[in-house]
């Protein structure tokens, strides 16, 4: 990778030998004295950096400070600075902040601004899930919203909608100038094939997807990750295909595009992956990178598992196929070879029995203390089949063996349920730590199983549905 | 007429194109070097030894600094000369600065910090509150005031119940870290840009670091990118670091906290232990209360003492209390010295009396709100609709006096506004709240799993500081040949439209429109020995000030013109950006010129300190504030009890900001203060393992309200009635009181996890209400006990 190109503010840039993990933030910020995009936390939790990123795929915002330039290539990027006219005018965005008091210390209105244009311009209006990755301490949110409402009718200004025309993506080669055959210190590869080639080539080697995670590992550990790979932008690694039989996701594919084309088929799992993240990690975030990580809390394996998936892993021309719940063998400890990589997950078509718990101190951008899983299978009364894993109550993502197994073959009743209950005290010894206590986390997923229950029953709304 | 008009923030514009610039965002000389703390890993030790080779040899360093190292003052406390800027022989907490990098960048910087090599003797730590109290670890004896004999009222009265609450601390959470920029010039002087609010202290502590006199140091502060108390002396290391540093390297040099660092070395809100114990009669009145309020105040004493007291100054809320008592313990502990943070103690205080309502209500078995009613201090001088009747306000209030109608608070001050039986009258009407509480019944009667909650607290927050001397500010302004106005005063922009009030002030004064007056940063060279912007007094204090600097150049303006046209100088009339005198009509731009050209000084200061006040603090007697702010609030909750996640669904307010001087920007404080207050009392929670480090040091750990959490319906109005008392356009102060209208969401939740009782348990719910918190009161409630 010698050089990487991308719009910014409709203005070409192209950079060559760029250090492969510098920030867009640092780099706007230091060498290009765009200051209006702000460092508020440096882990993608405060938005105060958020930028738009458009490529052939739309417009999306995404956060600044965990995002490495060479995953910008190809692509057009618009700070705040870029979202005014030319001549001064402001975004319709903008202008509603102004008259709506939609500011008071001004320091994470950029990233509200950026938020709110690109939900503008894609016509997304459900603002909490929107702003869910923007913080603002000042003004208790209320006159933010009606900025945003205030803006809805305005036709998104040609400035703004003209990014993805105005750049010729296609000039660009999709894997840079140097693809796979570039030095070992970075690269970006362009198919499956190339990424396998370079991945045998370089075992130690890092692969960074959305960098929601190993972004972190670079602001905040301050650690060298030696030679990487950008593998986000691999089309045959991208995607979710459907067929009779099986739902197959590929492992690049964001959370936020596993939202979308999951939610016809098991809409339980797009509303809670609504909640995983923000809007713009979910616009990062991969799946794959959220299973190859192996963290015990991530929200996207427990559901997975409940599910029945397989993961599909790639080591050179080498492919295997395991249960999910397999890949997870201990805490920080994966089934995977060196070299190997998660290239999809796959689900089994099924009746929609599926639901998900999530469970943070905050309903939005929270990492769960406890998600739980269920999918539990119901016929002529007696239960067929059950599924059901969580997040949090272990060193892994884990299956809740002794409650499966009280469910399995009886009748589906309170008292059964209560039998699962109890068997789920002796399924899972799990921790305390600065999300919730020991006791709080078996309690609650004690109460997440009962909610199973009753909402099959009709008799447990939720409460975020609940209205005043 | 520019006052009272909803104008936007003056820097809206400048906020939505990213042009408004925060310490970090100004371009930097060249040689510029950056900083970053090394710090302590343990929470109590003796530095046995220091290896800082690596350090040294990291790239980018220039130069590495220990507490040796450091020519004069190794300070920065606000008040007790406690904090040294770099530990020397001990450390106090886990995250206190031990040595200081110099680099050549901000990440090589904070990527040599970590590599420094400190051994330690580790010593006891002192972390809870039982420990401070176990090993008499404190900040002086603890502080008694008392009124009447509440030991005896308590024994005589028909009821008594006591009880616990523990409210935690708070993370202010700004979104602009904290930031300095030190720049040596002529004769070793510092030119300091701070993000604070309070550049006289930073300057004072600079001065003390580098050995010159306070007329050696600028510092300036355009704005913040929030504050919230978090700067009012948190800010003092970094300045004093960079100034130390470029004094050292003849360099320019800048530092900003990393996040996690930030939450780790800087302080936070006191978190409280509240003891209580209660005498009531069968209607619910309170005869007698005492309160033992515990606080960890943290490792070093920064403003512990004027928060406390705060918080025994607020023990009353709005309730007549005929006999009461307070014990206040400031606790040494080695976390976070605990410090300034929106309310200032007064939070903490008024949670503990409004538990007290809220308990005395449930044993009573009577609706909470009536309770309060009950309690609430009488109004000598609300006429029907809450308006001052008529007539001069000293024969007023004499007569209410003799008619026994004015009561005192536990500390000697008159309540001579008490304007809470019409606001919440009010306040009941809008929300509808008789009708809302019967649904609330209704709906927990027929749903098992998700219980509703309601309650309405109201506030009465104390204005002024409580350290008389600290209310007093300078204003500098000028008026240019051409008309044009350049407006300067001690007060700093934090967000809250400070500069867009004061701003007002003075094209009303001048009569100008508000593009005529230009706002300029904060600048101890323009206006010296300013108090932080604290205290909710900034446009009080500040707008007094600024409107007497204004008065004197327009009375200036007026007396050449007065002259000039042989009319009486009352007579020459500032309007609409025209000046009329005798017939003739003049631009203000011309007047300015005319006066300039007659050799007259178009530019004065000017001055303001809060008449009346006075204040015993050993005593606990007197009248600390100068008035009351005044407000109310009724949120409604949801709750979900198979796991304790819960919500606000619906908050109305009403609140008394006196006459405001921008209501836009006077209701933008209550609803971002209800929601922080909110965000305080249920989601904002810290949490310090056994070894006193910080587990929740970033907002991936430390959740603060985020956008999906304010109330769905959310309706704000202000009661609009003037100040009584004289102050500037007869507004009250609003930064801090809104803040404590978020109790009535801790008050819904309690009341929500009643109602999964058969009603005999009192939900004595504690804060943060989180999810976990929540469902162990409910456990309670089940008589499951605690999960």
């Amino acid at each position: 990778m010698t050089e990487i190109a991308f719009l910014l503010n409709g203005t070409p840039v192209r950079l060559r030998d760029i250090a492969p993990t510098r920030t867009l933030l640092d780099w706007l910020r230091e060498e290009r004295g765009l200051t209006g995009t702000k460092e508020g936390c440096n882990e993608g939790d405060c938005g105060a950096c958020t930028v738009m990123v458009t490529d052939a795929q739309g417009a999306r915002a995404l956060n600044a400070c965990i995002l490495f330039l060479p995953q910008l290539h190809g692509k057009a990027v618009r700070t705040v600075e870029g979202m005014a006219a030319p001549d001064g005018r402001l975004h319709p965005v903008q202008q509603a902040m102004v008259d709506c008091h939609g500011s008071q210390c001004g320091f994470c209105t950029p990233g509200i601004v950026n938020s709110l244009v690109a939900a503008h311009l894609t016509g997304e209006t459900d603002h909490d899930t929107v702003l869910a990755g923007n913080l603002c301490r000042c003004t208790g949110y209320a006159p933010i919203i009606r900025a945003a409402e205030a803006a809805r009718q305005a036709t998104p200004p040609d400035w703004v909608r003209d990014d993805p025309s105005s750049f010729a993506f296609s000039e660009i080669p999709s894997g840079g100038s140097g693809g796979a055959d570039s030095p070992p210190g970075a690269a970006i590869p362009r198919s499956v094939d190339e990424l396998a080639d370079w991945y045998a080539a370089n075992p130690d080697g890092r692969l960074i997807a959305g960098a929601t995670d190993v972004g972190l590992w670079v602001t905040k550990g301050l650690r060298d990750l030696g030679p990487v790979a950008f593998i986000a932008g691999i089309p045959d690694l991208q995607g979710v295909s459907v067929t009779e039989d099986e739902i197959r996701i590929g492992a690049a594919t964001t959370i936020a595009d596993l939202r979308r084309a999951l939610a016809p088929f098991h809409p339980d799992l797009a509303e809670m992956l609504r909640r995983y993240g923000s809007t713009q990690v979910r616009n990062a975030a991969t799946i794959g990178g959220n299973i190859a990580n192996g963290s015990p809390i991530g929200d996207g394996p427990p559901a997975l598992i409940a599910l029945g998936a397989t993961l599909h892993l790639r080591r050179g021309g080498a492919r295997r196929s395991l249960p999910l719940e397999k890949f997870f063998i201990d805490y920080g400890k994966q089934d995977r070879q060196p070299g190997e990589f998660v290239e999809a997950v796959s689900i089994p078509r099924q009746p929609d029995r599926l639901k998900c718990y999530k469970l943070s101190k905050r309903f939005d951008q929270d990492i769960s203390a406890v998600l739980g899983a269920f999918s539990i299978t119901v016929e002529n009364g007696r239960v067929t089949a059950a599924r059901i894993a969580f997040g949090g109550m272990a060193g892994t993502p884990k299956r809740a063996a002794g409650a499966e197994a009280a469910l399995l073959g009886a009748e589906w009743s309170e008292a059964t349920m209560n039998a699962a209950c109890a068997a789920l005290r002796a399924d899972f010894t799990p921790l305390s730590d600065m999300r919730a206590s020991a006791g709080y986390r078996m309690e609650a997923a004690i109460g997440m199983l009962r909610r199973y229950w009753l909402e099959d029953q009709g008799l447990a709304p939720r409460v975020l549905e609940i209205e005043a | 007429m520019s006052v009272a008009k909803p104008l936007p923030h003056d820097s809206g514009p400048l906020h939505v194109t990213g042009q408004a610039r925060y310490v970090d965002d100004m371009p930097l000389p060249a040689n510029a070097l950056h900083l970053a703390f090394g710090l302590s890993e343990v929470a109590h030790g003796r530095i046995l030894s220091m290896d800082l080779s690596a350090v040294r040899a990291a790239p980018g360093v220039v130069a590495v600094l220990t507490a040796a190292d450091l020519p004069f003052a190794n300070d920065c406390s606000p008040s007790a000369h406690d904090e040294p800027l770099l530990a020397v022989e001990t450390v106090h907490y886990v995250g206190q600065p031990v040595f200081l990098v110099v680099a050549e960048t901000h990440l090589a910087a904070r990527k040599a910090a970590r590599l420094g090599k400190t051994v330690y003797q580790e010593l006891p730590a002192i972390l809870t509150h039982d420990q401070a109290l176990a090993a008499d670890s404190r900040f002086g004896p603890p502080v008694v005031w008392s009124r009447g004999d509440a030991a005896a009222a308590i024994a005589a009265a028909p009821r008594v119940i006591e009880g616990r609450l523990e409210v935690g601390g708070q993370e202010h959470f700004y979104l602009e870290g904290q930031a300095a920029l030190a720049m040596p010039g002529e004769y070793g002087d510092m030119h300091v840009i701070s993000s604070t609010q309070h550049p006289t202290e930073i300057q004072h502590k600079v001065a003390e670091a580098i050995g010159l006199p306070m007329h050696s140091v600028r510092v300036e502060c355009r704005r913040m990118g929030g504050g919230f108390g978090g700067k009012e002396s948190q800010g003092n290391a970094l300045a004093v670091a960079c100034a130390v540093a470029a004094r050292a390297s003849g360099r320019p040099c800048k530092m900003r906290y990393d996040r996690d660092d930030d939450m780790v070395i800087t302080g936070k809100r006191h978190d409280f232990r509240i003891d209580y114990r209660v005498g009531f009669d069968e209607g619910g009145r309170i005869l007698g209360v005492e309160f033992v309020h515990a606080t960890r105040a943290g490792w070093a004493l920064d403003l512990t003492h004027p928060v406390a007291d705060r918080a025994m100054l607020h023990a009353d809320n709005a309730y007549f209390i005929p006999a009461m008592r307070i014990e206040s313990h400031r606790l040494r502990t080695n976390t976070q010295s605990a410090t300034a943070y929106r309310g200032f103690g007064g939070p903490q205080g008024m949670v503990g009396i409004e538990r007290v309502l809220d308990h005395v209500a449930h044993a009573v078995g009577r609706d909470p709100m009536e309770v309060r009613r009950l309690n609430f201090y009488a109004a000598p001088v609300a006429a029907p609709g809450g308006r001052l009747p008529p007539g001069p306000p000293e024969g007023i209030l004499k007569k209410a006096k003799q008619d026994g109608g004015i009561q005192t608070t536990h500390y000697g001050q008159e309540v001579r506004d008490f304007v809470l039986h019409d606001l919440v009258a009010r306040l009941e009407e809008t929300s509808d709240y008789a009708a809302r509480r019967a649904a609330v019944r209704a709906w927990n009667a027929r749903n098992a799993v998700i219980k509703r909650g309601l309650a309405l607290t109201p506030v009465k927050f104390g204005i002024s500081f409580t350290l008389t001397h600290l209310n007093q500010a300078g204003a500098l302004v000028h008026v240019y040949q051409d008309g044009s106005i350049h407006l300067n005063h001690g007060g700093t922009e934090m967000g809250q439209g400070l500069f867009q009030k004061v701003a007002q002030v003075a094209a009303e004064e001048f009569g100008v429109p508000m593009d005529l007056v230009r706002i300029t940063a904060t600048d101890t060279a323009k206006v010296p020995n300013t108090s932080a912007t604290a205290a909710s007094s900034g446009s009080d204090l500040n707008g007094m000030a600024v409107q007497a600097a204004c008065a004197e150049i327009r009375g200036r303006m007026a007396a050449h013109l007065a002259e000039r046209h042989q009319v009486a100088p009352e007579a020459v009339v500032f309007r609409g950006g025209r000046v009329q005198v005798g017939g003739a009509d003049y631009g203000f731009g011309d007047v300015a010129a005319m006066v300039y050209a007659a050799r007259i000084s178009l530019s004065a200061t000017g001055f303001y300190r809060t008449p009346e006040i006075t204040w015993d603090r050993v005593k606990g007697q007197g009248r600390p504030f100068f008035y009351f702010a005044y407000g109310a609030a009724v949120t409604e909750v949801a709750v979900d009890t198979l796991t304790g996640e819960n919500r606000i669904l619906r908050a109305d307010i009403l609140h008394d900001t006196g006459a405001s001087l921008n209501p836009a920007l006077d209701i933008g404080q209550i609803e971002g203060g209800y929601v922080q207050g909110a965000g305080w009392l249920t989601t904002e929670e810290l949490v310090w393992d056994d070894k006193g480090r910080l587990r929740t040091h970033a907002p991936s750990t430390y959740k603060i309200p985020a956008c999906g959490d304010r109330p769905r319906v959310f309706n704000v109005a202000l009661y609009g009635r003037e100040n009584p008392e004289p102050t500037i356009y007869r507004s009250k102060a609003v930064g801090e009181p809104p803040f404590m209208l978020g109790i009535s969401a801790l008050m819904a939740l309690s009341d929500a996890v009643a109602a999964c009782g058969d009603g005999s348990v009192y939900a004595d719910l504690n804060g943060p209400a989180t999810a976990e918190r929540v469902l162990a009161a409910i456990r309670r409630q089940e008589g499951r006990g605690d999960v």
